[in-house]
């Protein structure tokens, strides 16, 4: 089997039915991408194919047909505008969340570069974060947001 | 691009002896073999005031010959020995010998400790006692490595050592202006005895460059926004394998039978293991069951699934949390076990003009972070190596020896980032699963992952607890007997035979501490077994115990149409000192700190309410449907009122628009991690209050995942949180911060709830009590 990963063409021979957040982590070494909950319930493992965010842990591989960018992949040097505001405004407490919250905000403005409060909130309510830095989450959206 | 081998990803930067030794010194770094200071409990001059911190496992270690290493070309590397869980404390404390070595944080790199206590002190990170047990000797410590610099400059200049003098990473020989780098003088510095305790200068506080700025951020900050933030769930070694354990559903059932054929048939599945369970008190042995080992997490689930296991459910298969906590109430309403009392509360109460009684309902919760636990373990040569998010990094090094059979020094215990914790990862089962596998592999390295019903399923849960309290008031409205029956199962359990109710530590935090001016006093506790494993969850106790005191307060004023906030006031009394030791019956816990210095302090209390009510505009004109609330609790050591607005809708939906969190907590380091802890209290804590929801039927656990066990989601509250913080002089006792945060938000808000809607909550969580 083969996908497109952070722009570069992967191979693998797994289980088709294996959850592509499996296989970013146990056989890519992309451990980025966390394991939350295995259910699609909080957001933990989100990743982008084809630009859309989409919860990992519930895509078997063999429906994956586009282009798959995860947290490692989201920009060549970290300096996605969101990953500098997350960093400016001191967002994560354990950061376990982090990354896929950043993925799904990054996929939220590639879609809306000026999302209203309302949207930004219905976008990222999949997203848990339990240490609860959801105040300082929507702040560093919102700044991104701005600076585009 | 981001790496993809496999086998480059490391864990965060973990400093084994063998590397110390290796690497350091032999750059010509400030590395010497450690010498252990333990402290005791007297004042001196690394500590200007006590703390318990003498008495906890391994103590307290100052010496920078443990903490500090300079490389030649000037890099200082300092070990975090805290496990770090989101409070930021990876950095708080390197931070603090950063800033007394007046060195550059921009050329700070830290590394994290291994489990062990003899070398670097206490590890167990529970009940918030990192700062305030670690502010003085990590201030200790910097200052002993900036004057062994000083000294190497001045026998390196020929001058007197008092001529020399740290700055921003050099030191400076102040008559002559001429100045070395701390790289250039790491090599004599290296070679100089540690001063004396009693020679040791600390910084004024007017020079800090680093403490109470909130200008440095979390050293871990870029690796967690570029997904390189490496928790274990995360570790990968060469070769290694992934189980999956299916665990007795009901707490020391047995496996009887389950097809093994079955889930080898499950290509990647390697290997089906039987893993034994210990009866109660097993501390944090592994519940038993059986493992599936194979190439990847997800062929060790689909062989978890094939297994198709049949239990013995054994004897706790009838606990029913329901039925227990109808159990609870019927305690709760007789007399129990006096725990502290003055005055005669029953005379006071058969005099009392008016009586109040009310009772308060709590159930199980759980910790739920976001990394479910897990572990890798790996055995060789009669040697452990362990990588594991470790909230009790050297207490889970030992409970692997003593499961191995091995001795401590054999076993390396690798503290990888926690993914979240909140008192979960205190309790190592899931790393004494993964040490018991890979020896049965044969020393193959194994991660054991849990998975999110695995945790939710089988945790340390919080107890579930019941609270009558009764108030007597006289004819002027004075508040004349406050008697509280506080029924709940035990942690003890766990540790020894189940002592049946709470135990001096439990009850410490918040109802033998209860401060309030009240000349009748009766603090009882009610028998309660426990029936599940029972663990601390953020704040432990203090939960249930705040929620009824600072609920009752609120229902008085309101019996009395009194302003609640002023009541509360009246009730907490003039500014003097509680001292709950003469009228307990037993031992009194002060959150492991000696009573001199970790006073219970009145004037405190009452200062974080008013500061509270004044930042929150207490008393201001409110849209319909909204209601402010407060409440206050001391807890380990600091000192925090919330004033919460809560908007109750017409369909009875609630939302939180805004929070004013009063702290105190004495001296501090990082007051941006102070507000990022509150900001996460108030989230963590509207969870409690709305959601939180353990139930045990046929002695199972009913949740499993998100769906049916809810934390709070963005939009649902609590995204206006006001942070305000008392400064103090460096002399105040720091207090705790990753968990004082949490008692009093649900009380506040039940009191807020009540101001908005007049309809009172008792028994949390609120759920649909709003609605219909």
């Amino acid at each position: 089997m083969k996908l497109r990963i952070n722009q570069q063409e992967r191979s693998f021979e797994v289980d088709p039915q294996m959850p592509l957040m499996w296989l970013l982590r146990d056989e890519l070494g992309l451990t980025g991408t966390k394991f939350g909950c295995g259910m699609g319930l909080c957001g933990a493992c989100t990743v982008h194919i084809d630009g859309k965010a989409v919860r990992s842990c519930i895509t078997p591989v063999s429906s994956v047909t586009g282009e798959v960018t995860t947290i490692e992949g989201l920009s060549a040097d970290g300096n996605h505008p969101l990953q500098v505001s997350w960093r400016e405004l001191n967002v994560p407490q354990c950061g376990y969340c982090q990354p896929g919250q950043i993925m799904n905000a990054a996929a939220l403005l590639a879609a809306n570069a000026k999302p209203s409060d309302q949207e930004i909130v219905e976008a990222m309510s999949g997203n848990i974060c339990r240490c609860g830095c959801y105040q300082r989450i929507f702040a560093a959206i919102k700044s991104a947001a701005q600076e585009a | 691009m981001a790496t993809t081998d496999p086998h480059r990803q490391t864990v965060i930067s973990n400093l084994s002896r063998r590397k110390v030794l290796k690497g350091i010194v032999s750059t010509g770094g400030l590395v010497l073999a450690a010498r252990v200071m333990p402290r005791g409990a007297q004042a001196g001059i690394v500590e200007a005031y006590a703390t318990g911190a003498g008495a906890m496992s391994g103590g307290t270690v100052w010496n920078p010959q443990v903490f500090v290493s300079i490389a030649p070309d000037g890099t200082v590397t300092i070990v975090a020995h805290r496990s770090e869980m989101g409070t930021g404390v990876r950095t708080s404390l390197p931070l603090l010998i950063a800033e007394e070595m007046d060195a550059d944080w921009s050329r700070v790199k830290i590394v994290q400790a291994p489990g062990d206590e003899k070398t670097y002190g206490n590890q167990d990170n529970d009940g918030s006692r990192s700062v305030r047990h670690f502010i003085q000797p990590m201030r200790a410590c910097g200052a002993a490595a900036r004057q062994m610099l000083e000294q190497a400059a001045a026998t390196r200049w020929g001058v007197a050592t008092a001529e020399c003098q740290a700055s921003n990473h050099t030191i400076v020989h102040r008559p002559s202006g001429r100045s070395l780098g701390f790289g250039e003088l790491a090599a004599l510095a290296a070679k100089l005895p540690v001063p004396a305790e009693d020679t040791l200068r600390l910084k004024d506080p007017s020079g800090f460059r680093y403490i109470g700025k909130g200008t440095v951020p979390m050293t871990d900050l870029h690796d967690i926004t570029v997904g390189k933030a490496i928790y274990a769930q995360d570790v990968r070694l060469p070769g290694m394998r992934y189980a999956v354990i299916a665990r007795p559903p009901v707490l020391l059932g047995k496996a009887v039978s389950w097809n093994a054929d079955a889930a080898l048939k499950v290509p990647g599945v390697l290997k089906i293991l039987s893993i034994a369970s210990t009866p109660m008190p097993a501390k944090y042995a592994p519940l038993g069951g059986i493992a599936v080992i194979a190439t990847s997490t997800w062929a060790a689930t689909k062989g978890r699934e094939a297994l198709g296991v049949v239990w013995d459910d054994g004897e706790n298969k009838s606990y029913d949390s329901d039925a227990y906590a109808t159990e609870l109430a019927v305690r709760a309403r007789a007399p129990g076990k006096i725990e502290r009392d003055e005055g005669d509360i029953d005379h006071a109460l058969a005099n009392a003009a008016k009586v109040i009684e009310r009772e308060y309902c709590i159930p199980h919760g759980h910790h739920a972070s976001m990394e479910a636990p897990a572990a890798v373990a790996r055995i060789s040569n009669g040697k452990a190596e362990v990588w594991a998010c470790a909230q009790s990094p050297a207490g889970a090094r030992a409970d692997i020896a003593a499961t191995l059979g091995l001795e401590e020094t054999d076993v390396t215990l690798n503290v990888t980032l926690l993914g979240g914790s909140f008192g979960r990862k205190s309790q190592c089962d899931f790393a004494l699963e993964a040490a018991v596998i890979s020896r049965e592999m044969g020393g193959t390295a194994v991660k054991v992952v849990w998975t999110r019903e695995d945790d939710i399923r089988h945790g340390f849960y919080h107890a579930i607890s019941y609270q009558h309290v009764t108030a007597g008031i006289d004819a002027t409205g004075k508040v004349i007997a406050w008697r509280q029956r506080s029924v709940a199962p035990s942690f003890m359990a766990n540790f020894m035979p189940d002592p049946g109710r709470q135990s001096a530590g439990e009850l410490g935090m918040g109802l033998t501490d209860l401060a309030f001016d009240v000349p009748n006093l009766r603090l009882e506790t009610g028998e309660a077994k426990a029936h599940v494993r029972l663990g601390w969850f953020r704040s432990v106790n203090n939960i249930p115990h705040a929620f009824a005191t600072q609920s009752m307060v609120a229902e008085v004023a309101a019996e009395l149409g009194r302003d609640p906030k002023d009541f509360l006031l009246e009730l907490i009394g003039r500014p003097r000192v509680v001292d709950p030791r003469k009228s307990v019956s037993s031992e009194f816990v002060n959150y492991d700190d000696p009573w001199e210095g970790h006073v219970i302090d009145t004037a405190r209390l009452r200062g974080v309410v008013e500061l509270a009510a004044a930042k929150a505009g207490w008393g201001r004109t409110l849209p319909p449907g909204h209601g402010l609330g407060i409440a206050v609790q001391r807890s380990f050591g600091s000192y925090v009122a919330s004033v919460v607005e809560v908007a109750v809708d017409a369909k009875g939906e609630l939302s939180v628009p805004r929070v004013d969190t009063a702290i105190d907590c004495g001296f501090f380091i990082n007051p941006e991690r102070i507000r990022s802890q509150i900001e996460g209290a108030a989230v963590m804590g509207l969870t409690v209050a709305k959601h939180s929801n353990i139930r045990f039927k046929d002695g199972r656990v009913q949740q499993s995942n998100f769906h049916d066990y809810p934390v709070l989601r963005m939009g649902e509250g609590a995204m206006d949180v006001r942070t305000h913080i008392v400064p103090h002089g460096v002399d105040k006792a720091s207090g705790g911060v990753g968990e004082p945060g949490l008692p009093p938000f649900a009380p506040a808000l039940a009191n807020a709830v009540f101001a908005a809607t007049g309809k009172r909550i008792r028994n949390l969580p609120i759920g649909a009590q709003l609605k219909g």
